[in-house]
């Protein structure tokens, strides 16, 4: 069971947390194609490596923050806030 | 049986002066305090405890701890039953009653010893072969009959179990002298340092002797601060270094236990740093049945001898592989045990000159043991050829070498490599976050491994690197044992009787990787987890394939390093914690007053107030025909409710529902759709504006967690910059709803304001109100669709406000009603209710809210979904209302709709169906393809085998004006 | 050579030195008519479709690991066919009367139970559910009955039918044509029968990446044993779905997480048929060796470790003693996770890739095992004529623009 570093309480377990899945996706407006529309909906990168990704501290202070994590290692890279541009884990 | 015990001082471990009775398999011995059920079945000259897996061999005592393959028993009974427990572990206890497992009638003689003598058609894997014809069906019960070891318990767990968080600077895993070592360093370096011991006596492989070192460390342990838990067996490294451990609080077996006790504690562990310091396993050579009761691990009976003062046999034979064969003679000699020889297989060994008396074969190997149900003898040959001696002898002790316990550091992603001259793999450098010391590291002797460890500690502690291990000193051991040209089973693992020749046949057929070879001969699937077979195992398969062991590799060893209670890792959450139930703040106001409790979703809700001998049918019936005739009281609490404040309230509603909210007067209310961004409906439920910039919405109870956390997703992900903050108030108000034409008649009898009268609060409008002093806010809508006001207010009040109300029920004859009640009165209403009339495909439009798309020009979640050409699609499944022909048969919930009977094509299906009492004729709501443009026509449903004629109409079906709504 | 008991018989009497490789272990050619990308049930049963429907047999599988190691091997072994839409149910419908007949026809014996698989109703409302489930299987011509709770009882001794639990049994839905398989079997059956058929089986050899020609054609691939060239390439890689995609420049809607399952040390039969528990969430049955072998819902973060959360575990293991109480004592054996690719309706998308020549299985999510056989003979059907199979007509990848999903996210019952 993983830690996460919650930006407002500090470090607590994994149960504490909901996963919102991959964050920083740019949601096409009304006037894009049926193609633009579904690759925002549904196509993902869903890397084998680093992902950057969403999580609600939904058990807590209920506020959402970004992070990036290794979806082999699990390892957290960087926490950020939801507003912030992502750090470069290249 | 004559007596195994040794004269004091062996038997450090055991209380002579406490002696207990136990039974196995029925008969009554007894034992000693501080005994396993192991040494005291030895000590009673017990040799035959169960037998194997496959080809039910008799099986005896083969080791002393966790890795024990053979002795497992079944212990207790009832909700204390517990099956497959290992001799070797289990405490004795007066009044214990054990069973052998496996075996019928008796583990003496068990039928099941007939697949032994079919052996050779049983090789590994034998089972793909054949029984395909004509179906595996008809062989499988007698093989499910066969397979299996323990009898499964039927009662429910009378015991419980709990879980406990801690964390540390320093947690050390396993208290032998490494451990000990590492754990003082750690402390006086200032650490906050945990110490796991699995027994109840500290020191390890040490624990049993009068160890100075040993002593004193476990001293300063606990004098600087060490928090030290016994009979805590750490199985598991998680994520972050969260490591899990299982502690024994009352083992099983005791005849005097409480009706329910603390039976395991679950330890979640998290450290800055995790030592390791586990050991190393002791692993056995290999030659022909060396499988026989009396063979067993020599350190194992070393440990019998010295611990608990047993005498595993009076005459042994030691094969040898490793130079602590000689110290294991040597120490048996001393207790009493007789050493006919010690058979070192490793040419050239010069390990026994030093040893003085001991008769010392070098070069030679045991070709054959003597006995089936217990050892008598044994043939030694030498391996470079030649005639064999034969030994008279009654216990068989391998030393073969030893393999590193590197589980957790195995776990914890750290790597292996394989030492060719001890012939074990040891860690090659330290996992992330776990540091190996001891004999798991590979450093076996034991002044290096003390200091080693105790660098460690302290290097940890101060948050620096630890440094390398100084690996070695386990000797030379030859990595095949396995006697070559000789007759018999040579066994690799000994609970699912895997054998050299069964490893031989998975390499012959290709099966060669590590992983492929386990699965194909099951060797390292039995309880034992392969402990002491894997090392074996992968070296024979090297042999085959002429591959170094290293090259074979090895499998990732996952958690649980042995095998833990499924009741300590579900902890409390069991029986009513299991999620538990959600009350109304009323609850026993209703049950006080006959409610039928049923669970909605996670809450308990009354589904009816039946009467004495109503069913519930009846009393739904009865209660939705008093609403529309007078009036009925529904406690609402459970609907969700939100408040969303602030200055872009409005146009955060506007972006989350399908209809517009920003238009809203104050005052008023208004239904709205909630969807997905894939344009599905989510849920659905009534906003109300309290002011210009103050939101009242309600969501359905089981959609409220979902729809509080969309909310919050949208405003703190993708609309940072607006100013809304959304306050959850579900709990904090009650929500007491009033519906029937006397509504009114009835609230007004208690004093609520005028300003509250229909004539003055149109429907679909919102009041802030008071009530003696309590507020109230009192919103007028209707599921019902009858004249409707739903008063919220402080939940502690909702008792208080429904006895009042009820005061007057009598003289309005108005009536309690549940959920069934509403479910009937919302289906006459044609009303729809989310996740019983729409699934996770179901669209607005399917459901009849098309053209209030059509007038909103903003953009909502959603809405370009909605867009797409499959939305449009005039074939969709479309809500519509259902009646049978025949005016009377109900239409099943789940009945497929179709013209012909199945198989074919399903046009649609009945969501939900009741008796309209209004009507007096069954009514449903059904999804039909293209439904809105089939109005008036004649189909049929089909539910399991029957079918009924139904006609298509158009909604709702009692009030179509909508008129009674307003009162 | 031929498995029987013949076999079985000379073998015990030459000291089982009879016996030959299952399957060989070639070098690969530098080039193949079809080469398949992943070595699990999927696409081993693609490469012995293709050899043996449509005589293609100038086929290798490259296997990154050993065959079967993946998701094949780490199921819970269940199969069934009861899924709610027509197009679902005649896929899993063909799969299940494939493994019906596929111990004779691979000559290896898969272990098929049809021991039944029993789904439950805790209140009311899943009592409705499954009437729907129920009656669309017979729609779609699928045997399925619903049980009374009595009915339950008898089928399962050691559920908890107490009323007062916190999940109680009202009833529940049967399927008795489902039940389990031997996963490794399945695996082992296709590869022998494949290579048997000229299939060449490459094991530890890691695609590395595609290669392509005019028009954006794929030519080959790229592993860490060499080039190798083929004008058609199928991808059964599940959880590595996207990996592989990357490769090849395209995305799919697809994430990957980790689904745990469990077995307990191994006991006396207690429980013969399946059971399943859509509101609790867990699935249980019984080993041919004894243990319970246990499963439930996903990990909910995307992950490739193959380990799962003990915090997930530890729901998992309270979701099993809810439904069976007795269990408490026994112990957990071994534990692992698989790597499930996940799409939002839980069905499997079969057909072309934006890349010609390139085509993909996958998406299959927590419910793969069970469809071993129609991805198979799909997959096989579109590498071989170019067209879709009619089976796999309605999983295509474009659904996920136009919208016309089938979701059976339901039906997948457990998780996602």
């Amino acid at each position: 069971m993983m830690q996460l570093t919650c930006p407002w309480c500090g470090l607590r377990d994994e149960s504490e947390f909901v996963c919102g899945g991959t964050t920083h996706l740019i949601r096409p407006d009304l006037a894009a194609s049926d193609v633009t529309w579904g690759e925002y909906l549904f196509f993902r990168d869903n890397p084998k490596g680093v992902h950057r990704e969403r999580w609600r501290h939904a058990y807590g202070c209920g506020q959402w923050f970004n992070l990036a994590r290794h979806t082999v290692t699990h390892q957290v890279l960087s926490v950020y806030a939801m507003t912030d541009p992502p750090p470069d884990h290249s | 049986m004559a007596s195994q015990r040794l004269a004091e001082p062996a038997g450090t471990w055991v209380d002579r002066s406490h002696p207990l009775s136990f039974t196995f398999n029925g008969r009554q011995l007894s034992g000693f305090r501080g005994d396993t059920l192991a040494s005291a079945l030895l000590a009673n000259g017990v040799r035959l405890v169960g037998r194997s897996f496959k080809l039910h061999r008799p099986r005896g005592i083969w080791s002393c701890g966790v890795e024990e393959p053979g002795a497992l028993v079944d212990v207790g009974r009832g909700a204390r039953r517990t099956p497959n427990v290992r001799a070797t572990l289990l405490p004795l206890a007066e009044g214990l009653a054990a069973e052998s497992v496996n075996c019928w009638p008796s583990v003496g003689f068990d039928v099941g010893a007939l697949t032994g003598a079919c052996a050779a058609l049983l090789p590994a894997g034998f089972y793909y072969k054949t029984f395909k014809w004509p179906n595996w069906r008809l062989f499988e019960p007698a093989i499910r009959r066969m397979a299996g070891l323990g009898r499964a318990p039927t009662a429910p767990d009378a015991d419980h179990y709990e879980e406990v968080a801690a964390d540390a600077d320093v947690l050390v895993v396993g208290a032998g002298i490494a451990g000990l070592a590492a754990a003082v360093a750690a402390a006086r370096a200032g650490a906050r340092t945990m110490l796991l011991a699995s027994g109840e006596h500290p020191g390890g492989a040490l624990s049993w002797g009068a160890d100075a070192e040993v002593a004193a460390l476990a001293a300063s342990a606990r004098q600087l601060g060490v928090r030290i838990q016994l009979r805590t067996l750490a199985f598991g490294v998680y994520d972050h270094n969260l490591v899990c451990a299982g502690e024994s609080v009352s083992p099983e077996g005791a005849a005097d236990l409480p009706g329910c006790v603390l039976r395991e504690r679950l330890w979640k562990i998290r450290a800055r740093a995790v030592i390791a310091a586990t050991g190393a396993f002791e692993r056995p050579l290999l030659f022909p049945d060396n499988d026989r009761p009396g063979v067993m691990l020599a350190s194992a009976a070393h440990k019998y001898a010295q611990a608990f003062g047993v005498a595993c046999g009076r005459r042994a034979v030691i094969a040898a592989n490793s130079d602590s064969a000689y110290e294991r003679a040597v120490a048996l000699r001393d207790a009493g045990v007789v050493i006919v020889a010690v058979v070192d297989r490793r040419e050239g060994s010069t390990a026994g000159e030093r040893s003085h008396g001991l008769r010392v074969i070098t070069g030679a190997a045991l070709s054959a043991v003597l006995g089936t149900r217990a050892v008598r003898g044994c043939t030694v040959t030498p391996l470079a050829g030649g005639r064999g001696e034969r030994l008279r002898c009654d216990l068989i002790l391998n030393a073969g070498g030893y393999a590193p316990a590197v589980h957790l550091h195995s776990q914890a992603g750290g790597k292996l490599r394989w030492l060719g001259e001890s012939a074990m793999f040891v860690p090659d450098g330290a996992a992330p976050g776990l540091v190996s010391v001891g004999a798991c590291a590979g450093v076996f002797a034991r002044g290096p491994a003390v200091s080693h460890a105790a660098e460690t500690g302290e290097a940890l502690a101060l948050g620096r690197a630890p440094p390398q291990a100084p690996i070695g000193g386990a000797g030379r051991s030859d990595a095949i044992t396995r006697v070559r040209d000789v007759k018999g089973k040579q066994f690799v693992d000994l609970q699912n009787d895997v054998l050299a020749e069964d490893v031989a046949l998975a390499a012959r057929e290709n099966y060669r990787s590590v992983e492929h070879l386990k699965r194909y001969t099951t060797t390292g699937m039995g309880t034992d987890q392969g402990k002491t077979s894997n090392i074996n195992a992968l070296i024979l398969m090297g042999e085959y394939t002429g591959q170094a062991p290293s090259q074979v590799g090895t499998t990732r060893f996952r958690p649980p390093y042995a095998p833990v209670t499924l009741g300590m890792i579900a902890g409390r959450r069991v029986g009513a914690l299991y999620r538990p139930l959600k009350r109304l703040p009323a609850h026993d106001w209703h049950a006080a007053h006959g409610a039928l409790f049923e669970t909605f979703g996670d809450w308990c809700r009354p589904a009816a107030y039946p009467r004495p001998g109503e069913t519930l049918e009846a009393a739904a019936q009865r209660e939705a025909r008093t609403v529309r005739k007078c009036a009925g009281l529904l406690d609402g609490s459970p609907l969700g409710k939100l408040e969303v404040f602030g200055p872009d309230a409005a146009r955060f509603l506007d972006l989350m529902y399908v209809g517009t909210m920003s238009t809203l007067r104050i005052g008023q209310a208004r239904y709205g759709l909630l969807l997905n961004e894939n344009g599905t409906l989510v849920d659905d439920g009534i906003v109300a504006r309290l002011s210009a910039q103050r939101y009242w919405v309600n969501t359905t109870t089981a959609g409220f967690d979902r729809t509080a956390a969309a909310f919050e997703e949208w405003l703190q992900c993708e609309y940072a910059d607006f100013k809304v903050v959304i306050t959850p108030v579900t709990s904090r108000w009650a929500n007491i709803t009033v519906a029937g034409p006397r509504a009114w008649e009835w609230l007004a009898k208690l004093g609520f304001e005028a300003a509250l009268a229909p004539a003055a609060m149109p429907h679909m409008t919102l009041r802030d109100s008071a009530l003696d002093g309590v507020p109230l806010r009192v919103l007028r809508a209707s599921f019902s669709g009858e004249l409707g006001y739903e008063v919220n207010l402080p939940a502690d009040h909702a008792a208080a406000l429904l006895g009042r109300l009820w005061t007057h029920a009598a003289e309005l004859g108005a009536a309690l009603y549940g959920i069934e009640a509403l479910q009937v009165m919302r289906v006459e209403k044609g009303y729809i209710h989310i996740g019983t009339d729409t699934d996770g495909t179901t669209l607005p439009g399917d459901v009849g809210f098309a053209r209030g798309i059509e007038r909103k020009a903003a953009p909502f979640v959603g809405r370009r979904s909605l867009l797409r050409t499959a939305s449009r699609d005039p074939t969709r499944l479309q809500l519509v209302g259902l009646v049978p022909l025949d005016e009377r048969t109900q239409l099943p919930v789940g009945a497929q709709i179709a013209l012909r009977p199945p198989p074919t094509l399903t046009e649609g299906h009945v969501t939900s169906s009741y008796r309209s009492p209004e009507l007096g004729i069954p009514v449903a709501l059904a999804l039909l393809k293209g439904g809105s443009q089939r109005t008036g026509e004649e189909l049929r449903v089909h539910h399991l085998g029957t079918t009924i004629a139904v006609r298509v109409v158009k909604l709702p079906f009692v009030d179509p004006a909508g008129e009674r709504v307003h009162g | 050579m031929n498995y029987s008991a013949l076999a079985l018989l000379r073998g015990a009497l030459s000291a089982h030195r009879n016996w030959l490789p299952a399957w060989r272990s070639p070098e690969p050619k530098p080039a193949y008519d079809v080469v398949i990308v992943g070595g699990g049930g999927h696409g081993l049963a693609t490469a012995y479709y293709l050899a043996k429907n449509h005589g293609i047999r100038n086929v290798a599988i490259l296997e990154r690991g050993w065959i079967g190691g993946g998701n094949t091997g780490r199921n819970t072994t269940i199969v069934r066919s009861n899924y709610l839409f027509p197009e679902s149910a005649r896929l899993y419908e063909f799969a299940l009367k494939c493994y019906e007949n596929l111990s004779r026809e691979l000559n290896f014996n898969i272990m098929l139970s049809q021991r039944g698989l029993v789904m439950l109703a805790h209140s009311r409302h899943d009592l409705d559910s499954m009437a729907r489930w129920a009656n669309a299987m017979r729609m779609n011509g699928i045997d399925a009955e619903i049980l009374t709770r009595e009915q339950v009882a008898a089928r399962a001794p050691l559920l908890d039918m107490s009323p007062d639990a916190r999940f109680p049994v009202l009833g529940g839905f049967s399927q008795r044509r489902a039940g389990t398989a031997r996963h490794d079997a399945v695996a082992w059956g296709y590869a022998r029968a494949a290579d048997a058929l000229g299939v060449d089986i490459i094991q530890n050899c890691e695609v590395t990446g595609f290669l392509t020609g005019a028009n954006g054609r794929v030519v080959g691939v790229e592993t860490h044993r060499g080039r190798i060239l083929a004008e058609r390439i199928g991808i059964a890689a599940a959880g590595h779905s996207s990996v592989l995609a990357k490769l090849a420049g395209f995305r799919l809607p697809i994430t990957s997480y980790a689904l745990q399952a469990m077995v307990t040390e191994p006991l006396k039969p207690a429980l013969d048929t399946v059971v399943l528990s859509p509101g609790t969430g867990a699935y249980v049955s019984q080993s041919d060796k004894g243990e319970m072998v246990i499963g439930a819902s996903l990990d909910l973060f995307p992950s490739y470790a193959q380990r799962g959360s003990f915090a997930v575990l530890q729901g998992i293991v309270a979701a099993t003693l809810a439904l069976f109480p007795s269990f408490s004592r026994l112990r957990l054996l071994r534990q692992w996770a698989g790597i499930v690719d996940v799409v939002h309706d839980s069905s499997p998308i079969i057909g072309p890739t934006p890349v010609p020549g390139l085509y993909i299985n996958c998406g299959w999510g927590t419910g793969g095992f069970k469809a071993i056989p129609a991805g198979g003979w799909t997959l096989a059907h579109v590498l071989a004529t170019g067209r879709n199979h009619e089976l796999a007509e309605p999983f295509q990848l474009g659904r996920f623009i136009t919208g016309r999903l089938i979701d059976e996210a339901a039906a997948a019952g457990i998780a996602h």
